[in-house]
């Protein structure tokens, strides 16, 4: 592909993206207006050894640079490239930036996701902005406050001595004088490197992280003032729509779009097989795609019936396998060998994709809901064939993500028609686009071979087609361990997910060794703290069994009580479910769930058990019901009123306890709590019923099938 | 056509039969209320029409003529919120928040003229309204604190 750029070239692209490299002393206050800054450079942070590298994998561009500046008129604006789509980053990354400054926290602007104003970030993903970007934030604005005591000695011709700070203001030590971080900043133009070795306050003397400071921004969204990117409107805007094939894997042969283009106010672009309009509101727009006539050739695709044995036959080939792991599995009295089913769902974002472009000469502006709004721009650059630099795209607070919006779609979509029309055009999915056109989960089909004594496991052989490698390991001890990721060919779009690998691989995981603790007569939570050698994951197992009540006797023969733990992207965690199959009717009923979780500092409690509880009940929907329907390319439930997700009265009695580790670095919760929900429901069936269900989703009818 | 909207009245277009959705978000500005579905399945585009939560992505705006919508733009009274989102806000309740206009139109409308509901009663009057972050336990825990504080 002749877009493909090497490494190295990459490389060089994105170093020269990083403010301090790029960024003079001098435009960057002509670019801020005059104050004091802090800067940082990402080769700093790697040279202090906190992050790994690799000199083939190059460090996430995440894991990196940021800025904070202060103004003469003591405004605080901290400019990071990661972006809020509900996790509450921007209220948390906020409380970071204040503790250090000793400021409240509205005295601070956070700019997010906007590819002109803020750092190069690859994205918001994978649980990292509390592990990576708050501490660097931490720094930063450590180092700010550092150079205004710098800034107030000198003003008063003091020696090194200590000075206190408060609410934006700093004391003279005996004359009652105060300056305003303001007055220290007005006239300035005083850049500063980030010093890597800044004191940062001690989690133990925090006092505004580590509590529960409300959404930032929480009353723009109660009232509807807040505008997300499907909201927003600019002058002489169009709305547009885009023509897409009747399923999967259609070609386009022929289309007629003169009807269309002969309703007043419409317009069509093609460009290839793109086919879109333009009208001055969406109705008009919609009926004048329903308008074009186009013929389609379609082609054979894989089915919902054939997807396991499609992703085990399509799979690349594996590596070889220790001989010992085989002969240990042979020799071993008590062993179970098992499949596990994992289907694709849908992220349902509750704002479906949303692009807004406008074009002024040849640089084009672009809003939209992204996850990694770099991404997009530059996804733009090859789309445009544009350099990066004429390319400004904004992501605005968003209506969630869950990992399924790392593409621009729409964005692109409204820039074509943007282009053609000359007129800004904003392009909203609809629900239907959203299933059918952005991706899934993957499936994912699970071989487990395993073997244990009261000694723990002696052979362990696990491979996971398709859904991905992490949270592969197998936390407890044991030898004769060989774990496989293999890539499949996948028969819909699949991509990111809250913990879309670990999901899987910890419910296969984790029923599993519950099967064999059963095998050895063992006690389930008692085999696991037997063989797990991880003190955090044993801390949050305790705490939840003790919540739970995993002793007491159960009230009812046709209960039952199941755990699972899980340790996933610097998050531990542990669910306990109590459940009750009806004698009759066969149907399951959660009585009642607990899930402990630790993540190191709690930044803020109360979004903290919002993170968990939002994981442990959306992981509830992939865990009994949610799943995508298809046959030869259609998707058949492409709407909330066919695809189930998780309601109101879906809710089990449920509890969060979270485990504050203040003498730990503190990681993210985005994704970790969502793992154990669903092993711990199966693992509680099988106690109930003795029935195993390996599959997710386990009850889309919410029935037990018989043993 | 006019409708009322907020104790406002407005002239506006209905040809090709456009959505209450539609009019109220293209045509007066009034973006609070969101699009999630199209068919009624979510609840993020509920708004008042005399008094009762309807999904405005399935109501014909001509379906409106005549009667008194409340948006989630007309509830706040002169700087002043309505007792719905002042607890869910000081509850602190929503991730993403894009569900919150169509859940406060509809908790509202239930608890209009009600002094007492009990959970399970919020629990039903809200359960057409999905909230994909999954929020449920705090919004429930919330209103109940408003709709429980005169029990005995």
């Amino acid at each position: 592909m002749k877009n493909e750029r090497t490494k190295q070239e990459e490389k060089r692209a994105f170093e020269n993206k990083i403010p301090g490299k790029g960024l003079s002393r001098r435009s960057f206050f002509k670019y801020m207006g005059a104050g004091i800054a802090t800067y940082f450079v990402w080769t700093d942070y790697l040279a202090s050894g906190i992050l790994t590298t690799n000199e083939d994998n190059f460090p996430a561009s995440d894991q990196l640079s940021s800025w904070i500046h202060l103004s003469a008129s003591g405004e605080i604006t901290v400019f990071t490239g990661k972006v809020e789509v509900g996790q509450n980053i921007r209220t948390s990354l906020t409380q970071v930036v204040a503790e250090e400054l000793f400021l409240p926290v509205s005295s601070i602007t956070l700019v997010m996701g906007d590819t002109q104003l803020t750092p190069y970030d690859r994205g918001t993903y994978g649980s990292l902005t509390t592990p990576q970007m708050a501490p660097i934030l931490r720094k930063a604005a450590a180092n700010l406050r550092e150079m205004l005591l710098q800034q107030a000695r000198q003003e008063w011709k003091l020696g090194e001595i200590s000075l206190d700070m408060e609410q934006g203001m700093i004391q003279h030590p005996n004359n009652g004088k105060k300056l305003s971080y303001g007055d220290l900043a007005k006239g300035k133009n005083l850049l500063q490197k980030m010093d890597e070795d800044v004191p940062t306050i001690e989690p133990s003397k925090w006092k505004i992280s580590g509590t529960s400071v409300p959404k930032v921004n929480g009353r723009d969204f109660i009232t509807g003032k807040h505008r997300y990117v499907s909201d927003m409107v600019l002058p002489d805007m169009l709305y547009g729509k885009v023509l897409r094939p009747p399923v999967q894997g259609a070609k386009l042969k022929r289309a007629n779009t003169d009807k269309a283009a002969s309703i007043p106010g419409v317009q069509v672009v093609r460009d290839g097989d793109f086919i879109g309009v333009a009208a001055k509101n969406s109705r008009t727009a919609a009926m004048a795609l329903a308008s074009i006539e186009a013929d389609w050739e379609r082609s054979s695709q894989v089915s919902r019936d054939q997807l396991f044995d499609h992703l085990v036959s399509s799979a690349e080939k594996g590596e070889t396998i220790n001989p010992q792991v085989s002969r240990a599995f042979e020799e071993a009295a008590h062993k179970i060998e098992q499949d596990f089913e994992v289907q694709y769902i849908a992220h349902v974002p509750l704002e479906p994709r949303a692009g807004l472009a406008q074009w002024t000469g040849d640089k084009l502006e672009v809003w939209t809901g992204t996850q990694r709004p770099f991404g997009v721009q530059e996804e733009l650059e090859r789309a445009f064939n544009l350099p990066g630099e004429q390319i400004r795209v904004y992501m605005p607070d968003t209506g969630s993500g869950y990992g399924g919006k790392h593409t621009g779609e729409a964005g692109i979509e409204a820039a074509i028609l943007s282009k053609a029309t000359g007129q800004p055009v904003k392009v909203n999915w609809t629900r239907e686009e959203e299933f059918k056109w952005a991706y899934f989960r993957p499936a994912g089909l699970i071989k487990v071979k395993g073997a244990a004594s009261e000694q723990g496991i002696t052979s362990w052989e696990f491979h996971n087609y398709n859904s991905g490698g992490a949270g592969i390991d197998l936390p407890y001890i044991g030898s004769n361990k060989h774990q496989e990721y293999h890539r499949s060919d996948t028969p819909l779009r699949q991509g990111s997910y809250r913990a879309l690998a670990s999901t899987a691989n910890v419910f296969a995981m984790e029923s599993t060794i519950n099967d064999l603790a059963g095998k050895l007569g063992a006690d389930p939570l008692q085999f696991r703290l037997n063989n797990l050698d991880n003190d955090r994951l044993e801390a949050v197992i305790k705490a939840a069994a003790v919540e739970f009540g995993w002793k007491r006797t159960k009230t009812n023969g046709n209960h039952g009580f199941g755990m699972a733990c899980g340790a996933v992207k610097g998050g531990f965690v542990a669910t306990f479910a109590e459940i009750a199959v009806h004698p009759e009717s066969r149907e399951m009923k959660i009585i009642k769930a607990v899930t402990a979780f630790e993540c190191g500092a709690i930044i803020n409690p109360r979004h903290l058990e919002s993170q968990v509880t939002g994981c442990v009940l959306q992981g509830l929907g992939g865990a009994l019901f949610e799943s995508v329907d298809f046959k030869n390319g259609d998707i058949s439930n492409a709407f909330l009123s066919s695809y189930r997700v998780p309601r109101f009265k879906d809710v089990p009695d449920m509890k969060v306890i979270l485990v504050n580790r203040k003498d730990l670095p503190s990681s993210g919760a985005g994704e970790a709590p969502i793992v154990c929900i669903a092993p711990a429901i199966r693992n509680a069936i099988d106690d109930a019923v003795g029935v195993k269900i390996n599959r997710l989703p386990m009850l889309p009818s919410g029935i037990v099938p018989e043993g | 056509m006019r409708i009322n909207v907020n104790d406002r009245d407005y002239a506006v277009e209905v040809d090709g039969n456009p959505s209450l959705l539609e009019v109220l978000r293209e045509q007066l500005d009034l973006t609070g209320t969101k699009y999630g579905c199209g068919e009624a399945a979510c609840g993020a585009c509920k708004v008042l029409i005399n008094g009762t939560p309807t999904p405005s992505c399935i109501t014909p705006a001509t379906a409106a003529q005549g009667k008194n919508i409340i948006t989630i733009e007309g509830l706040e009274k002169e700087g002043e919120l309505h007792p719905v989102q002042k607890v869910l806000m000081e509850e602190d309740v929503f991730q993403c928040s894009y569900c919150a206009p169509g859940m406060i139109l509809t908790a509202v409308a239930l608890l209009e003229n009600k002094q007492q509901l009990s959970e399970q009663e919020i629990i039903e009057g809200m359960n057409g309204n999905i909230c994909r972050c999954c929020t449920y336990p705090k919004i429930v825990s919330a209103l109940s604190k408003i709709t429980q504080k005169d029990k005995a």
